[in-house]
Parts: C-alpha cells; structure tokens; sequence
C-alpha cells in the first residue's frame, strides 16, 4: 500500500502554492507547507441556494481532520465536493477553488472519476454492493483498471480486509453476500472496498452514525490505523469523536440571511485540542459547551 | 360522554355494543362479489377451453399423440399437428425479443441512469403512447413499411408475407413494457449503491451496467418474461404481416435454416389461426371450429407458464439492499 497516488492526471506540486492563502482560516504552525487538499474561498451552491460560503482551509498528510457543526451546516456540502461527488447532483455548482496536490479539481479538463478514484467515500449508511464480499473489495480494483493475476487480486483482497480489520471475521465466508455482515462489519467491509482502490485520502460522512458504541469504538481505532497511510477527512456529528480521532477540527456555524436561505460558512479550523479547550471563536465555545446546535 | 369517576354507569354496557353498521356490510359484500366475477370469468373460459377441446381430441381423426407430436397442421386433410403453428409463434417471439430486449433495456438506461428529469419526464410518456396505439395499426406498419423495406434490403428471397417483419414489429410492440419495467426496477435500486460506486472511481456507464443493471436484475427479468408472454399472445400484427399459411415442415427432409427455421418465409401463428379461423364461415360443432379451442388451450397454458415464471423470477432472485 502506497500512500501517493499513482499521478497519471494529478502531479503532485513541487512547490507550494499560495501559500498565505489557507493560513488565513487555520492560523496555526501547521498552516505551512501545502496540504494534500485545500480549498480556496470555494461557494458550494444548490441551483440559487447558497448551501456553503466562502471555506478556505487546507487539510494536512496523513492527518484525521473532522468536521463537525450544527445540523444544515453545509459540512457534508463542503465534504461532498472535495472528490466531486456533488456532481452527481444536477444543480449542484462549487465556485472558488478545491486543490488536490495542487491542482484544481474543478478545472473544466479535469475528470471527476480520476478524482474519486484517488479520494475514496465512506458514506453514512454502510452500502456494500449486493454481492459477495470478495466481489465487494473486487469490484473498484477491477474498474480501476486492476491487470494482475488471480492470486494478486486475493492478495489484495486479503490485504484490505486486513487493512480494515475484518479479515479475521470474515476469512471463511468471503463468497457470502456483504449484505449478510452485521452493520459494523458492512461498515468496515465498505472502508475495506475504499482502502482496495489505493486512494491516498478518505472522505468520511459521518461513518458511524448508524452504529451502536462498539462498532463505533472499532472503526474510531481503525481509523487511527489507517492514518499512517492515507489522509482522513471525517464528518461527525459527535464532538466526542471528533476529540478522540482527529488532530484538527473545523466547525462550522449556519446563518441565516435577510432571505431565510440557512448558509453555512466556516468559522474556525484548529488543532482538535486548542478547538476544544480554548477557541478561538465565540460560536465555537457557545457550540462545544452545549448552549446551541 | 362524561361519566361520574367511581359511579358504575348502568349503560355502559348499551353504550359499548356492536353497531349493525349495515351499510358497511353492503359495500364489503359488493366489493368481494368484484372481486368473485372476475375469478369466476377465468373459470368460465377455461370451462369453455376444455370442454371444447375435450370434443375436439375426442375427434376420430384426432389423437393426443399427432396433436403434440406431428409436424403438419393442414385441417383440410385432417391433419392436426400443433407444431407448425407454435413453431410460428416461437419464432416471432424470438425475433420480436432479439429486437425489445435490446431496444428496451438500453432506453431503460437512458431514462433511469442518463437522461435528466425534464428529458425523462417527456420520454417516458410519448414511449408509453405507443402502447396505445392500436395494434391493427402496427400490423399495417409491418406489411406496408416493414415488409418492403426489408425486400429492399434482402431482395425477393423475402416474402410477401415473412416472421420477420412481424417478428420485427412485434417487437417494437413491447419495447415499452419491456423499458417500463426494467425502468422501474433500475429506479427501484437505492441510490447509495450508485453514490458507492461513483465513490470508488466508477464512471457512469461502469455503474450503470455494472451495479445497478445486476440489481435490478430480478425486475428485468420479469418484465422481459411478461414482454414474451405479451408477443405469443399478439393477434393481429401477425394475423396481417406473417401470413395465413401454416408452416409445416418435416424434420427429416427440409433444411433447417434454409426453410424451417427461415425468418424471410411466412409462418401461421397460434393467434393468428385463431383469429382467422374464428372470422371465417366455418359451423359448429365441426372439427375445424373445435380445434381453435385446442389451440386457445394451448396458448393459455404457455403464457400461464411465463406469467407464474416471472413471478418465480421476481420472488427468488428479489435483491435486498440493505
């Protein structure tokens, strides 16, 4: 496993650029250097509607950064177009710029499968494919152009289920549907089909919101894990997790404009224990307190 | 209704019996008597299809064996053999299929995976007008466009009349069913699958033929099998387009591709024997007119056996998602 992607379409930067242009949001020591995404005074909108305004920010190698705010924030917005998938959405438009290496993800020559291909999902509701859960890890190696043998695809196989930590659960019966794991297991068996892809980040929306603690407590570790390899980016819902997992927070707040249009708009992005113990930003300490949202 | 708390009420009990609610059980009863008709019609025709086809097996001339087993269908000369016309009736089937499965499916997918909600909303009704469309008119499209522009394609080795062009039409016939159903058994597959698969790198057409196509398969299924037993059962594209002419044929002495199984000459169907048959002046009670209930027999039982095979699809091979 190869933590830099296999740049066919996306070079990777030999130098940094803009480099004032994320310091501004985040504003600590980590801001130097350049981030494996970063996105530049990027607008997120729904036909008319203004779902997100103005996200400057840059997200570290090899780091967790979560994203937490109130509900209607815009932070499965922001997620969401930081590997296009909001494309998949008709109305759906991002202004401003989204860097992946340096290059812009939304420059008209760029195409959006190459992009995800490179930044997997792990979406709120485990969704593995009605099929086995071999074929499930399979699948995206094979339309990614996998060309090795046999053998080498178990090994891959093999290898990402280990990388996810279920290997061991399900080693007797990879020919059984993916459907039939408990949801935790599908939770990690849908990781584990990412991680196959060789991605270098993973974008995850709010992954354990449909589990019970202890599956949580197993994908949070795992996690933890796969932080060495591959640059996480995660929503939660839970500022408990958000502590415990990530080394740099963003909250974001919503407001409400003279229309009633509810947008979303970043209010502070920080090292996760700074952000929780002394932030920097009124809405953030109202926030984590508990008095809203 | 207040009643004094701790005091027995004495007409408590009044208060909560049963009303007659006659009316209620009027409607109930109309409703179920609906619903009786039409199973009481189902029974009625298949009455009427066996006992007529018990007078026509019980026929000197006729034996269950020649029925299912001879090759030459020529109620002129007495000879009963089935497989003329089913042999008509498959191959128009076929045909029509080779055209509506492909056709079908492929418009499925545009509608289901490509096309935007406004393209999807005014293509999905002009593909269900056709089905509108009576299907004398589609039998006067085979024989007058269909017929001659397949002549000037093949040449003269294309009849006048020919399974082909019926075959053909046909098949545009149930393109429709065959897309409105696999339409609604791709629209029917969750869209976290397709946001899993776009995730992973998928382009469009990979999760398109590749996750949700496989999903739905069970519903596709169906619909191609309903889609059949719609084609065996067409009357009067076939009756107009393929010819009144039985294709009889004998295993042993005719070539199998050069004549039997041939799309450019004609072939009688069971519908079509039926509907021509049914029209002319033949009298009752004679052979003639007790084999069209045979055939009829015949034919139910098949589509019978496709509608309870798509069923079959649908209930084993039923994907859950979650």
């Amino acid at each position: 496993m190869t933590d830099t992607p296999d740049a066919t379409v996306v070079t990777p930067p030999t130098t940094v650029p803009n480099p004032g242009s994320g310091a501004a949001e985040s504003g600590t020591s980590s801001a130097q250097g350049t981030g494996v995404i970063e996105t530049e005074n990027m607008d997120v909108f729904y036909g008319d509607f203004k779902a997100v305004a103005d996200v400057t920010m840059k997200f570290a190698f090899n780091e967790i950064s979560a994203l937490i705010g109130p509900s209607g924030c815009g932070k499965s917005t922001v997620l969401r177009a930081l590997n296009r998938m909001n494309d998949l959405i008709p109305s759906a438009r991002v202004d401003g710029e989204v860097r992946y290496h340096g290059a812009n993800i939304y420059d008209p020559s760029v195409d959006p499968v190459e992009i995800r291909r490179r930044i997997g999902m792990v979406f709120q509701k485990p969704n593995p494919f009605p099929k086995s859960i071999y074929d499930n890890i399979a699948w995206g190696a094979k339309i990614n152009g996998f060309k090795g043998s046999k053998s080498d695809m178990r090994d891959l196989v093999q290898g990402a289920l280990e990388q996810a930590a279920l290997w061991d659960e399900v080693k007797d019966k990879l020919t059984e549907s993916g459907l039939s794991l408990s949801g935790g297991q599908q939770q990690r068996l849908c990781i584990a089909r990412a991680i196959a892809t060789q991605p270098d980040v993973i974008l995850m929306d709010e992954p354990c919101s449909a589990l019970d603690p202890i599956a949580t407590l197993r994908i949070e570790e795992l996690m933890l894990e796969l932080k060495e390899n591959y640059s996480i980016i995660i929503v939660t819902h839970n500022m408990q997790q958000a502590a415990r997992v990530s080394g740099k927070t963003a909250f974001f707040n919503v407001e409400l404009d003279t229309t009633g249009q509810r947008t979303g708009y970043l209010v502070e992005f920080s090292p996760t224990d700074e952000l929780f113990t002394s932030p920097r930003m009124k809405a953030t300490e109202d926030y984590i307190t508990g008095r809203f949202g | 209704m207040s009643t004094e708390r701790g005091v027995h009420d004495a007409d408590m009990a009044r208060q909560l019996a049963r009303k007659p609610r006659r009316f209620e059980r009027l409607i109930v009863g109309s409703l179920f008597i609906a619903g009786a008709i039409s199973i009481a019609i189902t029974i009625g025709i298949l009455w009427e299809l066996g006992s007529e086809s018990l007078l026509f097996f019980l026929d000197d001339d006729v034996t269950l064996g020649k029925f299912f087993f001879s090759t030459e269908w020529s109620p002129q000369a007495g000879s009963f053999g089935i497989w003329p016309l089913i042999l008509g009736t498959m191959l128009i089937t076929v045909i029509a299929l080779l055209v509506a499965i492909p056709v079908g499916l492929s418009a499925a997918i545009y509608l289901s995976e490509y096309a935007s909600p406004r393209v999807r909303n005014f293509l999905k009704p002009v593909l269900e007008i056709l089905v509108g469309i009576p299907t004398v008119v589609f039998g006067f499209f085979a024989l007058t466009f269909m017929t001659p522009l397949l002549r000037s394609i093949f040449g003269s080795q294309v009849g006048f009349f020919n399974v082909l062009s019926a075959g053909i039409v046909v098949g545009l016939l149930i393109v429709p069913l065959v897309s409105s159903l696999a339409e609604d058994a791709m629209a029917a597959v969750p869209d976290s699958l397709r946001q899993a698969s776009y995730g992973l790198g998928a382009s469009r057409l990979e999760t398109s033929l590749r996750v949700v196509v496989p999903a739905a398969l069970s519903g596709i299924a169906a619909g191609v099998v309903v889609a059949m037993s719609r084609a065996v059962g067409e009357t009067m594209v076939v009756t107009l387009a393929s010819g009144a002419s039985p294709r009889n044929f004998s295993l042993a002495d005719d070539s199998l591709f050069g004549y039997i199984l041939s799309p450019f000459e004609g072939a009688q169907t069971m519908t079509g024997y039926i509907a021509i048959t049914a029209s002319g002046d033949i009298s009752y009670d004679t052979i003639d007119y007790n084999s069209i209930f045979a055939i009829g027999l015949t034919l139910f039982v098949i589509t019978l056996g496709l509608n309870s095979l798509s069923r079959r699809i649908v209930k084993r091979f039923r994907q859950e998602y979650e």
